[in-house]
């Protein structure tokens, strides 16, 4: 069983991350990768908020929609319970944690709209993880999406500073050209887990 | 009408403003999320296209038309529960006529709710524009997305498998450069999208 899970948190990290081979949570990499600051702000954020909706949604899609056969309306309950859920973080955060909220706070409305957050649900649903294993795979998940979007700002913050970068690659170019040798380098891991 | 009388009149704009000028992914580069991963085979960014403008044109209808009717608070949960409801109903229709295309989409379907075209576009455009205009500008952001996506996917897959649509069109003896059909792939011929599409409009970086 914590193999299992070992294996289910390094395949989403390393061999499988959301970032490098689903493509996924894009925007913020165009958006925020400009410095490591933000970049990690983000990033902290969305571990927070991927691994909480998971342990929200795996309950409501396998003890409510399954048994009632509403399967159908999961996506509308899902996005649903992710809007709701960043909204309780941001009022929790806004009145108990200040300096917390003034650091990354301006980061969590990004997030509802943030494909990860609703994709480790959809794959949950798609693989049939039970519960321990969705919390881990969502936790592992954030995680290697966080490493690669650090990776990517600490390698443009250095870039803007000092590279000569064609006037139609810079921005949204050069970026992409980062994460395609970001990505091609994590493929060095493939073989490591098998899923 | 003549074609200079049609390119003044408002209906025309927007749809030209979507599918060129104000191109999700030539300037916003919104809606990469959804886009990329499919896009290492045509008839997968074709279903996602088609996928994409049948959302974007039932949201611009619904928001559209219930502009007056929504108080501004709930605006956003209404365009999320739209456009969720269409995206079901794009899911369950791939699964029923084009199985084999849903199994290779697989979740990305599902992601184009938090496709950020379809959110930005309702919320700049729709929900301020009347019914006519709005569907012409989801008509145009959506043809826009379907040929950003269908080019790229052109390019991987004729690389990557050789093939296109599935029909080999490179000659014999040619080697498939593996590399196209997986994730970095996407990346650099996005990035060389970018640079050429940029290049061509004589686009400011922003």
């Amino acid at each position: 069983m914590a193999l299992t899970l070992l294996t289910v948190f390094a395949a989403a990290v390393l061999t499988h991350n959301m970032a490098l081979t689903y493509l996924l949570g894009m925007c913020p990499f165009i958006s925020l990768s400009r410095s490591l600051r933000t970049a990690s702000g983000m990033g902290i954020a969305v571990v927070f908020v991927v691994t909480l909706t998971a342990i929200i949604n795996w309950p409501i899609y396998n003890l409510i929609l399954v048994p009632t056969g509403t399967e159908l309306i999961y996506y509308i309950v899902f996005i649903i319970v992710i809007a709701a859920s960043v909204q309780l973080v941001e009022m929790i955060m806004e009145r108990f944690f200040p300096p917390l909220q003034a650091a990354f706070g301006i980061f969590l409305p990004l997030i509802t709209v943030n494909c990860i957050v609703l994709a480790v649900s959809l794959f949950m649903v798609i693989r049939e993880y039970n519960y321990l294993t969705t919390v881990v795979f969502a936790f592992g998940s954030a995680v290697g999406w966080t490493i690669a979007i650090v990776i990517v700002a600490a390698i443009n913050e250095k870039l803007r500073l000092i590279a000569d970068i064609p006037k139609g690659m810079t921005g949204p170019g050069i970026i992409m050209v980062i994460l395609g040798i970001i990505a091609l380098s994590f493929l060095g891991f493939a073989g490591v887990v098998n899923l | 009408m003549t074609i200079k009388d049609l390119k003044k009149t408002e209906s025309f704009n927007a749809f030209m403003n979507g599918l060129w000028r104000d191109h999700p992914i030539f300037s916003l580069i919104l809606g990469i999320c959804s886009a990329l991963a499919v896009s290492n085979r045509v008839e997968n960014a074709l279903a996602m296209g088609a996928g994409v403008t049948f959302v974007l044109l039932a949201t611009a209808l619904i928001i559209s038309s219930l502009r007056n009717l929504v108080p501004m608070r709930v605006r956003i949960i209404t365009y999320m529960i739209t456009i969720a409801s269409f995206v079901i109903i794009v899911d369950k229709f791939l699964k029923a006529y084009f199985p084999t295309i849903s199994e290779s989409i697989g979740p990305y379907v599902g992601l184009i709710i938090t496709n950020c075209i379809i959110m930005g576009r309702a919320e700049a455009f729709y929900i301020q524009n009347k019914l006519g205009k709005s569907v012409m500008d989801a008509l145009g952001n959506g043809l826009g997305y379907t040929f950003t996506l269908t080019v790229i996917a052109v390019v991987r897959e004729l690389l990557g498998f050789g093939t296109i649509l599935g029909f080999t069109v490179m000659p014999e003896g040619f080697t498939p450069w593996v590399v196209m059909a997986m994730a970095p792939g996407a990346f650099f011929v996005l990035a060389l999208f970018i640079w050429i599409s940029r290049t061509i409009t004589g686009m400011e970086s922003k």
